[in-house]
């Protein structure tokens, strides 16, 4: 599927799907989107760069293996779940939310961390996925 | 910080399973965080276990929503006696995972998954919320079928096939249950539903749920007839992951059932009448399937399935000292279980066979592993004063007051045909003529590992069989622990009170 046009393309789309699937993450909040959804596109826009430039490319594009992002963001997740008992002596998942405007997010919170290594583990298991099925012979 | 102890086991596990994925490819490092993340679960449980024995049930709410909406924990003394069983055997059978699993297993993550599956042993029992239920039973299921295919022999995935599509199937059954009896209350809160589903009118409908219940349950603790999945799967897995399976996936099975008949559906005498039949053919299926069997962990498989039978059978009675019965018989279970089936990894070890006609002659070449090997066993059997024996007293004499002699008869039946079965093995696998299997050429074999590992082996095997001993010769303190078990689960207005208590 090395087609020049794939590829030309691909490597605009890539910037332009992993901005959106930030956008999807944080919109997750009130409205449909979040954490899944968001890494699922995050990782279309690597698989979609794989197809035209080949495995290779994309992996020398992410530096590391997928694989890694899945305790990184297990361990993000978990952490947010256990902040308020660290912090504020609540029960494990209470939602702890600083009360002031952050611009562009609006408000953040735990919930948001929590949705982020959501993300993250999401990116991690459909590449590791994938990229494993795609190098077998 | 401290109202929040009964969650810490449960989060504890998450964290070292998360810990783990870290060192991917690190085994011997994982080796070491399984093994010291394990025993400071087990001191961990322990202090939750004494925290509620001293100060009663404690509860709380996940997320700080008020408890018949959002979700609970709830650690009455059943919840943490299972958590503290849970972190006991999972610390015997992480340090025999460390000596008997091999290189490309390990390789593949099986210390985490092995962590992802205790953790979710812990939710299960901790938890209050039907649903959140339904949660822990589906990571239970996903990690253990990560850990019997993990390898990838033939046999493996056979088994694991079998294992999945019934399990699979029993999941969709209690969901389907959880849905019928959410329409027809609107709450998931097994406190709350306590109190819901007594007020339902159409009993009918109740009656559908709790039926659903039991062959979701029922399924998942292997009772008749719905144990097929059972002897098929867990010959096939390395030892220390049937070891695990063998101890505590089919008794969440029976914590579930014994749960959910003592606190959302009491007092139904139709049910009750069936758990007793199903009881005795499962005692009698399970036993007369052991006793045809020649491998030495099919053999254990269906002796799994008889004794479930015990347990379903108490359930079925249902008064106090009945329910004191079944609790004590899965206190005992849970420990001899994982070790016999620890005790059959040992065994393939050394000759690379388990095959009870192909083995033999462990007495002669190794007397004092046999000395210990003889604990588990004849705990097992239930000669007094072995840890077997006590729960048996509670159960016949319950059913000689409640006159379920039938119920009585299929118990000392049970007992009767697993001392043959065991007397059976002792004989052929212990003292009969050793008899030359051929060599394996790839193999390695007891007498060639090194020092530590044959350790590893010896050690969880020690451990076990200790407590085994403790609890049949510490029988009072069993018993008064069952006791009170019994006592809380006939009375469950308390934990209704603490769990629906916002205050």
């Amino acid at each position: 599927m090395k087609t020049i046009i794939l590829r030309t393309a691909s490597n605009y789309l890539l910037p332009v799907l992993l901005l959106f699937s930030i956008f999807i993450l944080l919109r997750g909040h009130y409205l449909p989107g979040g954490g899944f959804v968001g890494g699922l596109i995050a990782a279309i826009a690597f698989v979609l760069h794989s197809f035209a430039n080949g495995l290779k490319n994309t992996k020398s594009l992410l530096r590391f293996h997928p694989g890694f992002l899945m305790p990184a963001g297990l361990a993000l997740s978990f952490f947010s779940g256990l902040s308020p008992i660290i912090f504020a002596g609540d029960p494990f998942m209470t939602g702890l939310w600083y009360h002031g405007h952050v611009p562009v997010l609006g408000s953040v919170g735990s919930a948001l961390f929590f949705d982020m290594g959501v993300y993250l583990v999401v990116v991690g298991v459909t590449l590791t996925i994938i990229f494993t099925i795609s190098e077998a012979p | 910080m401290m109202q929040q102890l009964i969650i810490y086991p449960l989060l504890f596990q998450l964290f070292l399973s998360i810990v783990l994925m870290f060192f991917w490819n690190k085994i011997n490092a994982q080796k070491v965080i399984s093994i010291t993340g394990s025993i400071i679960a087990v001191l961990l449980s322990s202090y939750v276990f004494y925290y509620v024995w001293e100060n009663g049930t404690q509860k709380v709410n996940a997320g700080s929503w008020d408890a018949p909406f959002g979700i609970v924990f709830v650690a009455d003394t059943l919840a943490v006696t299972l958590v503290l069983l849970t972190a006991l055997s999972g610390l015997a059978v992480s340090i025999f995972s460390a000596g008997s699993v091999i290189k490309d297993r390990l390789r593949f993550g099986y210390f985490p998954i092995f962590h992802f599956l205790l953790l979710g042993l812990t939710g299960a029992f901790l938890t209050g919320d039907l649903f959140n239920l339904y949660v822990w039973f589906e990571i239970i299921i996903i990690s253990s079928f990560v850990l019997i295919t993990i390898g990838g022999e033939k046999a493996q995935l056979e088994g694991a096939v079998k294992y999945f599509t019934l399990n699979i199937l029993a999941s969709t059954i209690f969901l389907t249950a959880i849905a019928v009896l959410y329409g027809l209350t609107g709450s998931l809160n097994m406190a709350d539903l306590a109190g819901k589903v007594a007020a339902v009118e159409n009993r009918g409908l109740v009656e559908v749920a709790a039926i659903l219940f039991l062959i979701g349950f029922g399924t998942k603790a292997s009772i008749f007839p719905l144990y097929f999945w059972l002897p098929a799967s867990y010959h096939t897995p390395p030892a220390a992951v049937s070891a695990i399976f063998g101890g505590l996936l089919t008794k969440v099975g029976v914590y579930a059932l014994i749960r959910v008949f003592t606190l959302i559906f009491v007092g139904d005498v139709f049910l009750g009448e069936i758990l007793m039949v199903l009881a005795i053919l499962t005692i009698f299926s399970g036993g007369v399937g052991a006793l045809v069997q020649n491998n030495v962990r099919k053999v254990f498989s269906y002796l799994i399935i008889c004794h479930i039978g015990y347990m379903i059978a108490g359930l079925g009675m249902f008064t106090e000292i009945a329910i004191s019965g079944v609790i004590f018989y899965l206190i005992h279970d849970i420990m001899v279980k994982t070790n016999l089936f620890m005790v059959s990894g040992i065994i393939f070890k050394i000759k690379s066979s388990n095959s009870m006609r192909a083995l033999g002659g462990f007495y002669a070449n190794y007397p004092n592993l046999s000395l210990l090997i003889f604990i588990p066993l004849f705990s097992l059997v239930g000669i007094p004063p072995l840890s077997g024996f006590w729960p048996k007293i509670s159960l016949i004499g319950e059913g000689f007051a409640t006159e379920n002699y039938w119920t009585v008869a299929a118990i000392v039946f049970a007992s009767f045909i697993t001392l043959v079965i065991i007397a059976k093995l002792w004989a052929e696998v212990f003292w009969k003529d050793a008899k030359e299997i051929p060599e394996k050429p790839k193999f390695e074999y007891f007498s060639d590992i090194s020092k530590a590992k044959k350790t590893q082996f010896i050690l969880p095997i020690v451990f076990l069989s200790l407590i085994s001993l403790y609890i049949g010769f510490g029988a009072e303190h069993i018993q008064l622990l069952s006791s009170r078990i019994a006592n809380e689960l006939m009375n469950s207005e308390q934990y209704i009170d603490t769990v629906l208590n916002n205050s």
